[in-house]
Parts: structure tokens; C-alpha cells; sequence
């Protein structure tokens, strides 16, 4: 009876203060162990394809990943250009400049046992300076934000989870909406949007950064079926996340402004690494 | 959950919580994760079942503590789930020691059905949506499992003489 009381006491703690948060990140240690041996047979096929990979694969392997490269740095090129033309713009307008973010990789390396939260564990905690609300990408999109920090690895919660919820704004024409999870893992669902809003299946919808949480621009999902019913007093948006949410290993976690000062040099050599991961090589996706 | 000093060959017990655990977040795709039987919940039931008189439902508590942290849940859900569920066993022991192994099967379903059920209801307080009779799977995987897991037990209890 008492163990009963006091759990549900906790339950409603833990779901309604955040009073337990520190206890939680310290706690969280033990944590760490089982998601280390259930990480064990991604680990050992990882060291299988290093080990035991033919050098014709590799070869091919290469030749893919240097024509990849060849046109990612085509379209760096007139990023600089462009970079630069964008500063030089709002300095016109006397708005200020944007910063290039810093990001560090972490990788996967649990998801959530429960099929009702969408979450992952990563690798990267209190130690690699994450924190608390930071926001994270995949090569393709913004995955979601870390909620829960421990030393050695962090809890990430995705933007298809159905307690999240982000400002989006559609990337052609600037209308702003919020974008909430669904709890299925390929699909969001924006939140009022008015019958007569100029919104289109095929929008990209792309972070607004209103709400001080997510950065400005990144692509968060492409709008799949819009559904106008008169008799409804909003129109039903459904759209699809451009991250890889339930494949992506690899992911970014992105400093703010403020935050990423202690951490300039180790993020700014993870910059480099910023490529598509596994298999979307050989897409030249020239516009 | 059992005390886990003293008496003979205990920390087997531990090991099986462990293993447990890990199965628990062991990564499974997205579509087999409703049908997860609940391990944790069967290896507790078992040992309540065969040593009721040593069962501490301090440790059961922290138990469930344990796997709240490891799963990621708001902390007390699976201590509260663990908890009731070892009472009713506790209150029910001598029962089931006499049903056939499909007719405790029918009695698991029916208490990780009530584990699950907590975890249904947290899920609901925290402002999620619920879908239908979903949760229940796992209770019925549980029960499917039980009789092998059942005769696992039986056999490593007699092997390393665990009392």
C-alpha cells in the first residue's frame, strides 16, 4: 500500500514539476550499461564491415563517396557566394547576421522500449557539453531535442513524438504554423491552419526559429495531403518528416549562439564531417 | 522480487533482473514493439510465485525504479506497475501453484495486463493519445512466453539448487 502511494506520488512528480530532473541525470547513470551491451551486435557488425569488406567494395565505395563530394562541394561553392551575399543584404536591412551553428556528431545508440514515445539514446552527454532542450538534426532534417542529459549519453526526443510540437513556417511563401507530433513515425500534423492559408502538398516546411529553441531554416518535414473541409473550422495538413527518423545512426546536435562558446574547436572539426550517412550516396540532386 | 542475500545460489535471480532489463531495450522495429512481452514483470512473477515468504517489495520498488530510469518513462510508473502486480501474486500464490501451466498462463495475461495498464494510464496523464486495445499485446506475448519461461526457471532452480 505505502510502495504504492509512493509510487504514484513520484508519477506525478515526475510528470507534472520538474523537481526530480537533477535526480534523474544522475541516476540516469545505470542507464548507461544496458544500452552498451544492447548496442553490441550493431557494434560487431560495424566491425564486420570494416574487417571483412573486399577491396572492390571499397574501392566502388570511394569512387561513389568522391563524386558525392565533387558536388556537395560545387554547391558549397556557391553557398560561399551566397553566404556572403545574405550577410551583406542584411546589413542593407540593418537586421543582424546569421551565424554559421556549430554542431558535434553523436550516434545512436538505444530507442525507447515504449511504442507509445518516440525517443532515442544517444551517446554525447553532460561531459561533451549537451544540454537540456538543444536541438537535433540527422543529414536530412531536424530530428527533434534532447530532454534528458546524463554524463555519457543523452535522451532525444523526436518531433513525431505526440507531446512534441514545433514552429514551422512553409519555406515558399513564409506563412508560420506549429507542427505536432502524431506518434506515427512518418507523419506530423500542423495545428490551425485556416481553410484559406496558401499552403500546398509538396511545401517544404523548414524551422522558424520563433520559440527560441530550434534554429532558423533547417528542413523539418514536406507537406504530403491537405485536406480543406468546409465544414471544418481549420484544414487538416499532414506532412511527412524530411529527417530519417527511424534510420538515421548518425546525428548532429547543434549549439546555439550563446551556448556553443566553450565548445568552439571540437565542434568546429565535427563541422567536417557533416555528410549524408549510409545509403544515400549516389543521388545527385542537382538544382 | 526476492531478497537477494541469503539462501542459496540468489544471485542467479539478479543476473535473470539483468538480463531481463537488457531484453526490455533491446532495439526492436518500430511494428514489433507493441508485441514486447514484458520480461521484467515474468521474472518477477516467477521467483514471487516459488519464494513468496522471502519477497521484499522494497526491492521490487527500486526495481521498477531501475527500469523507469533505463526505459526513459516518468519515475514510479514501472514501480507502480511491479508493486501491484506483486501483491496480487503475493495474494494469489497459493492458487496458482495448483493450476496447469495454460491456466497460469491465462493468470499472467491477466497481471501484465494490469502492469501494462498502469503505463497506459501515466501515458494518458502525460496528455498522450491511447490507441484501443493496443496495449494489451504485450500481456498476451507474456502469456505465450510464460510456460517456456516457466520450465527455464523450474530447471535453473533445480540445477543451481536456488532457494
Amino acid at each position: 500500500m505505502f510502495f504504492s502511494i509512493a509510487a504514484v506520488g513520484l508519477i506525478l512528480v515526475s510528470l507534472y514539476t520538474d523537481w526530480l530532473d537533477p535526480v534523474r541525470s544522475k541516476l540516469g547513470v545505470i542507464a548507461e550499461p544496458f544500452y552498451w551491451v544492447t548496442n553490441i551486435p550493431e557494434r560487431i557488425g560495424d566491425w564486420s564491415d570494416d574487417t571483412f569488406s573486399s577491396r572492390q567494395a571499397l574501392q566502388e565505395e570511394n569512387e561513389a563517396l568522391k563524386s558525392e563530394l565533387l558536388i556537395l562541394q560545387r554547391k558549397l561553392q556557391q553557398m560561399a557566394a551566397l553566404a556572403a551575399e545574405n550577410v551583406r543584404l542584411r546589413r542593407l536591412l540593418g537586421s543582424s547576421d546569421m551565424l554559421q551553428d556549430n554542431v558535434l556528431v553523436a550516434e545512436l545508440v538505444g530507442v525507447s522500449p515504449n511504442p507509445l514515445s518516440h525517443s532515442v539514446v544517444i551517446n554525447k552527454g553532460l561531459s561533451d557539453g549537451v544540454y537540456n532542450g538543444q536541438p537535433v538534426l540527422d543529414a536530412f532534417g531536424l530530428m527533434g531535442q534532447v530532454v534528458e542529459v546524463t554524463p555519457g549519453s543523452s535522451r532525444v526526443l523526436l518531433i513525431t513524438d505526440s507531446n512534441h510540437a514545433l514552429p514551422v513556417q512553409v519555406n515558399r511563401n513564409g506563412v508560420r504554423a506549429i507542427a505536432e507530433g502524431t506518434g506515427h513515425i512518418n507523419r506530423l500534423r500542423l495545428r490551425h491552419v485556416s481553410n484559406t492559408t496558401d499552403i500546398r502538398e509538396g511545401d517544404l516546411l523548414v524551422s522558424s526559429g520563433l520559440g527560441d529553441r530550434f534554429p532558423v531554416g533547417y528542413p523539418v518535414a514536406e507537406v504530403e495531403k491537405v485536406v480543406r473541409d468546409p465544414g471544418q473550422a481549420f484544414s487538416t495538413v499532414i506532412a511527412r518528416p524530411m529527417a530519417r527518423l527511424d534510420r538515421s545512426r548518425h546525428l548532429l546536435l547543434v549549439f546555439g549562439k550563446d551556448r556553443g562558446e566553450g565548445r568552439r574547436e571540437p565542434a568546429g572539426e565535427a563541422q567536417s564531417e557533416l555528410v549524408p550517412e549510409d545509403g544515400a550516396v549516389g543521388e545527385p540532386a542537382d538544382d | 522480487m526476492i531478497e537477494l542475500f541469503g539462501g542459496h545460489n540468489r544471485w542467479l535471480i539478479l543476473l535473470a533482473l539483468i538480463v531481463a532489463l537488457t531484453l526490455a531495450v533491446y532495439p526492436l522495429p518500430l511494428d514489433w514493439r507493441w508485441w514486447r512481452p514484458e520480461f521484467v514483470v515474468l521474472v518477477v512473477l516467477y521467483w514471487v510465485f516459488t519464494l513468496p515468504d522471502h519477497t521484499s517489495l522494497t526491492l521490487v520498488w527500486l526495481l521498477g525504479l531501475a527500469q523507469d530510469l533505463v526505459e526513459g518513462v516518468p519515475l514510479g510508473q514501472n514501480a507502480l506497475a511491479l508493486v501491484v502486480v506483486t501483491y496480487i501474486a503475493l495474494q494469489s500464490y497459493r492458487r496458482v501453484g495448483n493450476y496447469a501451466l495454460w491456466q497460469q498462463a491465462c493468470w499472467i495475461f491477466l497481471l501484465v495486463g494490469i502492469a501494462q495498464l498502469t503505463g497506459n494510464w501515466v501515458h494518458s496523464l502525460a496528455g498522450g493519445d491511447i490507441s484501443g486495445l493496443q496495449f494489451l499485446y504485450p500481456a498476451l506475448t507474456s502469456a505465450i512466453l510464460w510456460p517456456l519461461c516457466f520450465l527455464g526457471f523450474e530447471a535453473l532452480r533445480h540445477r543451481y539448487r536456488i532457494q
